[in-house]
C-alpha cells in the first residue's frame, strides 16, 4: 500500500504543480510535496527493515534490498534538491531569465521526474523499467531546455537523440529477455518479464539469446548511464540546464539507469554463467573513469567540469559492479551513495557561485570566500570530498574499489590511480583560485539555501568515519543479491 | 495448412517491403516524401501485425495492430505533414552526401543484421521467424539515417523508424510484447513526439533554421 503512496504522490505533486506552479507558494509547495514523498519512502524503508522485501499490485512493484536503498537516497535528494532550488529559482526569476509559467512547467516536471525514477526503481517487470527510464528521460528533457537559449536547446536536443537512440537499443535488449523468458515461463500469467520470476529460473534462460540481450542493454542504459564513449550528452545537458536540474542529473538519474543496467547483469550472468557482463562492464567502467579524468583538463565551465567528473565516478562505480563479489559490490553501492550526496551538493554550491558570479566560466568566478563563506567553503569542501580526501565516505569507497582490485585484477590498478590523480590535480587546481582569490563582486539578493550543501556533506564525512550497523547490513545484503 | 502456408509467404513479402522502404527512405531528400514513406512503412507494419494476429488467433495482437494503425498510418504522419506546413518547411530538400556510400554501408548493415539474429531465429517458434533479422536490419538503417541527416524533422522520422523495427522485432520474435508495455511504449513514443513537435519551433526561433548544422555551440574545445 505504501508502495503506492510513494508513486502516486509525486505524481499527485506534478498535477498540482501544472495547476498551480505559476504561484507564489509553488517552490514552497514543490518542497512541500518532496517532503511528504521523503515521509512516505521512511515507511516504506521501516517496513521492508522489519518484514524483508515486499511484493505487491500482481507483483508488479517489489521493494528488496538492493532498491530499497536507492529509493531512499531518490526521495532523500529529491528533497534536499527542492529545498536548494526555492532560492536559487527564484533567482533566476529575478535576474529574467525564467517566466513564471516557465516555472510551472520547472516544478512540474521536477516531480514528475521524480515519479518516473521511482516507478523505474520500484518496478518488477522490466518492461516498465524501460517505459519509467523513457518518461524520465522525457521530463527531463524539457527541464534541459527550460532557459531556450541556443546552447540549451541544443544541449536537450543531443541529450533527447542520443539517449533516444540509446533506449531504443535497451527496449531491443529487452524484447530479446522476454523472447527467451518465454521459453521458460510462458505467454500466460503475464509473468515472463517480471524480475523476480526471471531471477528464479535464470538458470534456463538461453545463453546466447541473453548474451545477446546484454549488449543491448548495456549500451542502451549504459548511455544513460553516461559510460564513454556514449558519455557526450552528459556534460551539455549539465551545463544548459537549470543547476538542480544537474544536482538531480548527476545524483540520481545515472544511478537509477545503473540500477537498471545491474538488474540486467544478474539475469545474464545467471544464465551464461560466465564472467562476461563482469568484464564488460569492468572495461566500459575503466574507460569512462580514465576518459572523464583526462578531460576535466579541458574544461572551462564550472557546471561542465563536475559533469565530466560524474562520468568518471560513474565509471568507477561500474568497474566495482564488475568487479563482483561481496566487498566490490559494497564498495560499489556505498559510493553510488557518496557519490550521489556529495555531487548534488557541489553543484548546489557552484549554482549559486556562479549566480553571485553572474557567469559559469570558471575564469569568473573568484574569491567565492569572501562573497559568501557558506559558497565557498561548501564548494571547497565538498571538490576535497569527491576527490576522495579522507576522512570523506568516498575515500573509503573507493579505497575497498582499490584494494579489491589490486587483488583481483591486477593490471586495472594503474589506470584507476591515473584516473584518480589526473581528476585530482584538475579539480584541485581549478577549485582552489575559484574559492579563494580577490573579488569584489555583491551578494546574491536572495540568502543561498546551503543547508542541503553540509547536510549532505555531514552524512557523507559520518560515512566515512564511522558505518552505522543497520546501513552497513543492508549494503551486505544488497551485494550478497547483486554480486554473490 | 495451405492458407497457412500462404500467410508465411505473404508475412515474408511484407518484412522485405519493409526493408525495401527502409531503404527508399535512407536516399529521399524531400521530407515531405519521407513522410509518406513512413506513413507507408505504418501501413505495412499493420497488415503484418494484422496478419499474425490472424494466423496464431491472439486477441491481443488485433489491438496492438489497431494502435499502430492509429498511431503509425494516421495520427504521427498527419501531425508530421502539418508541422511542416506551419514551419513551412514542405518544399524543404537537404544535400545528401554521397548517396551509393550510405547504400553500401546499408547493406553491410543488413548483412550485419542477419547474422546478428540467426541464433534467435532458430530458436523461436513463430510463424514470423524468419523475419528478425529484417526487423533488426530496420532498426540499424533507421539509426543510419539519424546519423548521416542534418535536419532536424529528418531526424525525428528516423526515430520513429527505428520505433517501427522495434516493434516488428517484437511481434515477429514473440509476437509482442505484453500489452501494458506496448501501451506504455506507445504512450512514450507519442509524448516524445509531442516534445520534438515544440522543440521544431523553438529550434527554429533561436537558429532561423531547422538545420542542425546550426548547432555547434557545444563542441569541446
Amino acid at each position: 500500500m505504501v508502495i503506492l503512496v510513494v508513486l502516486g504522490l509525486p505524481l499527485l505533486g506534478a498535477l498540482l504543480l501544472a495547476l498551480f506552479g505559476a504561484r507564489r507558494y509553488a517552490a514552497e509547495l514543490n518542497a512541500g510535496m518532496s517532503f511528504a514523498t521523503l515521509i512516505a519512502v521512511t515507511f516504506l524503508v521501516l517496513r521492508v527493515l522489519r518484514h524483508g522485501s515486499l511484493l505487491a499490485l500482481h507483483e508488479q512493484l517489489f521493494v528488496d534490498s538492493f532498491n530499497v536503498f536507492l529509493v531512499a537516497l531518490t526521495a532523500f535528494v529529491g528533497f534536499t534538491t527542492a529545498l536548494f532550488s526555492r532560492p536559487y529559482m527564484r533567482i533566476e526569476e529575478q535576474r529574467g531569465r525564467l517566466s513564471p509559467q516557465r516555472l510551472r512547467l520547472y516544478h512540474s516536471m521536477y516531480q514528475l521526474f521524480m515519479g518516473a525514477m521511482f516507478l523505474a526503481l520500484l518496478t518488477n517487470n522490466m518492461g516498465l523499467l524501460w517505459v519509467a527510464m523513457e518518461a524520465a528521460t522525457l521530463s527531463t528533457v524539457l527541464l534541459v531546455s527550460l532557459y531556450r537559449t541556443r546552447a540549451s536547446l541544443e544541449a536537450a536536443w543531443k541529450y533527447f537523440i542520443l539517449c533516444g537512440v540509446g533506449i531504443a537499443q535497451a527496449l531491443f535488449g529487452t524484447i530479446l529477455l522476454y523472447f527467451a523468458a518465454e521459453h521458460v515461463l510462458g505467454r500466460q500469467g503475464m509473468t515472463a518479464l517480471l524480475w523476480t520470476h526471471l531471477n528464479a529460473v535464470k538458470g534456463q534462460l538461453e545463453p546466447r539469446v541473453l548474451g545477446l540481450a546484454f549488449v543491448f542493454l548495456l549500451v542502451g542504459y549504459g548511455t544513460k548511464v553516461g559510460l564513454a564513449p556514449l558519455h557526450n550528452w552528459l556534460p551539455d545537458a549539465h551545463a544548459e540546464g537549470p543547476t538542480p536540474v544537474s544536482a538531480v542529473l548527476s545524483g540520481l538519474l545515472l544511478n537509477v539507469a545503473l540500477y537498471a543496467v545491474i538488474r540486467c547483469k544478474v539475469l545474464v550472468e545467471g544464465s551464461i554463467g560466465s564472467y562476461l557482463p563482469g568484464r564488460m562492464l569492468m572495461t566500459f567502467g575503466l574507460l569512462s573513469a580514465v576518459l572523464g579524468a583526462f578531460f576535466l583538463w579541458r574544461q572551462r565551465d564550472i557546471k561542465r567540469l563536475f559533469g565530466y567528473s560524474s562520468i568518471e565516478h560513474m565509471g568507477i562505480i561500474t568497474f566495482a559492479f564488475g568487479l563482483g563479489g561481496p566487498i566490490a559490490s559494497f564498495a560499489a553501492l556505498l559510493h553510488m551513495t557518496v557519490h550521489s550526496l556529495t555531487k548534488s551538493s557541489i553543484f548546489f554550491a557552484a549554482g549559486h557561485a556562479s549566480q553571485a558570479a553572474h557567469t559559469q566560466q570558471m575564469d569568473g568566478i573568484r574569491g567565492l570566500v569572501s562573497i559568501s563563506p557558506t559558497i565557498g567553503w561548501g564548494l571547497m569542501l565538498g571538490s576535497l570530498a569527491i576527490l576522495g580526501m579522507p576522512p570523506f565516505g568516498v575515500f573509503a569507497s573507493e579505497f575497498l574499489i582499490l584494494t579489491t582490485a589490486m587483488r583481483e585484477h591486477p593490471w586495472t590498478t594503474p589506470f584507476l590511480l591515473i584516473a584518480l590523480g589526473v581528476a585530482f590535480a584538475a579539480i584541485f587546481r581549478k577549485v582552489q583560485p575559484m574559492v579563494f582569490g580577490e573579488c569584489d563582486a555583491p551578494p546574491l539578493p536572495h540568502s543561498p539555501a546551503l543547508v542541503p550543501v553540509f547536510i549532505h556533506l555531514a552524512i557523507v564525512l559520518m560515512l566515512g568515519v564511522y558505518m552505522p550497523f543497520a546501513l552497513a547490513e543492508w549494503y551486505r545484503a544488497a551485494a550478497r543479491l547483486i554480486g554473490g | 495448412m495451405h492458407s497457412s502456408h500462404m500467410i508465411v509467404e505473404l508475412l515474408k513479402l511484407l518484412a522485405a517491403s519493409l526493408l525495401l522502404i527502409s531503404f527508399a527512405m535512407l536516399s529521399r531528400r524531400r521530407t515531405q516524401r519521407l513522410i509518406t514513406l513512413f506513413a507507408w512503412q505504418g501501413s505495412v507494419l499493420f497488415i503484418s501485425t494484422l496478419l499474425v494476429a490472424y494466423s496464431a488467433g491472439l486477441t491481443e495482437l488485433y489491438f496492438s495492430a489497431a494502435l499502430t494503425l492509429l498511431l503509425k498510418v494516421i495520427a504521427l504522419p498527419w501531425i508530421l505533414h502539418r508541422l511542416i506546413q506551419r514551419l513551412g518547411a514542405q518544399w524543404d530538400s537537404e544535400p545528401l552526401v554521397n548517396i551509393p556510400t550510405t547504400m553500401l554501408v546499408g547493406l553491410g548493415l543488413v548483412i550485419f543484421a542477419f547474422g546478428l539474429a540467426q541464433p534467435i531465429s532458430r530458436m523461436a517458434t513463430t510463424i514470423t521467424r524468419n523475419t528478425i533479422g529484417i526487423a533488426l536490419a530496420v532498426i540499424f538503417l533507421a539509426f543510419l539515417m539519424m546519423i548521416t541527416r542534418r535536419k532536424a524533422i529528418t531526424q525525428v522520422i528516423g526515430f520513429l523508424a527505428m520505433e517501427n523495427g522495434l516493434f516488428f522485432a517484437a511481434t515477429s520474435a514473440t509476437y509482442g510484447m505484453p500489452m501494458v508495455i506496448e501501451l506504455g511504449i506507445a504512450l512514450d513514443l507519442l509524448v516524445g513526439f509531442f516534445i520534438l513537435g515544440i522543440f521544431f519551433f523553438q529550434i527554429r526561433e533561436q537558429f532561423d533554421s531547422l538545420d542542425l548544422s546550426n548547432m555547434e555551440a557545444l563542441k569541446e574545445d
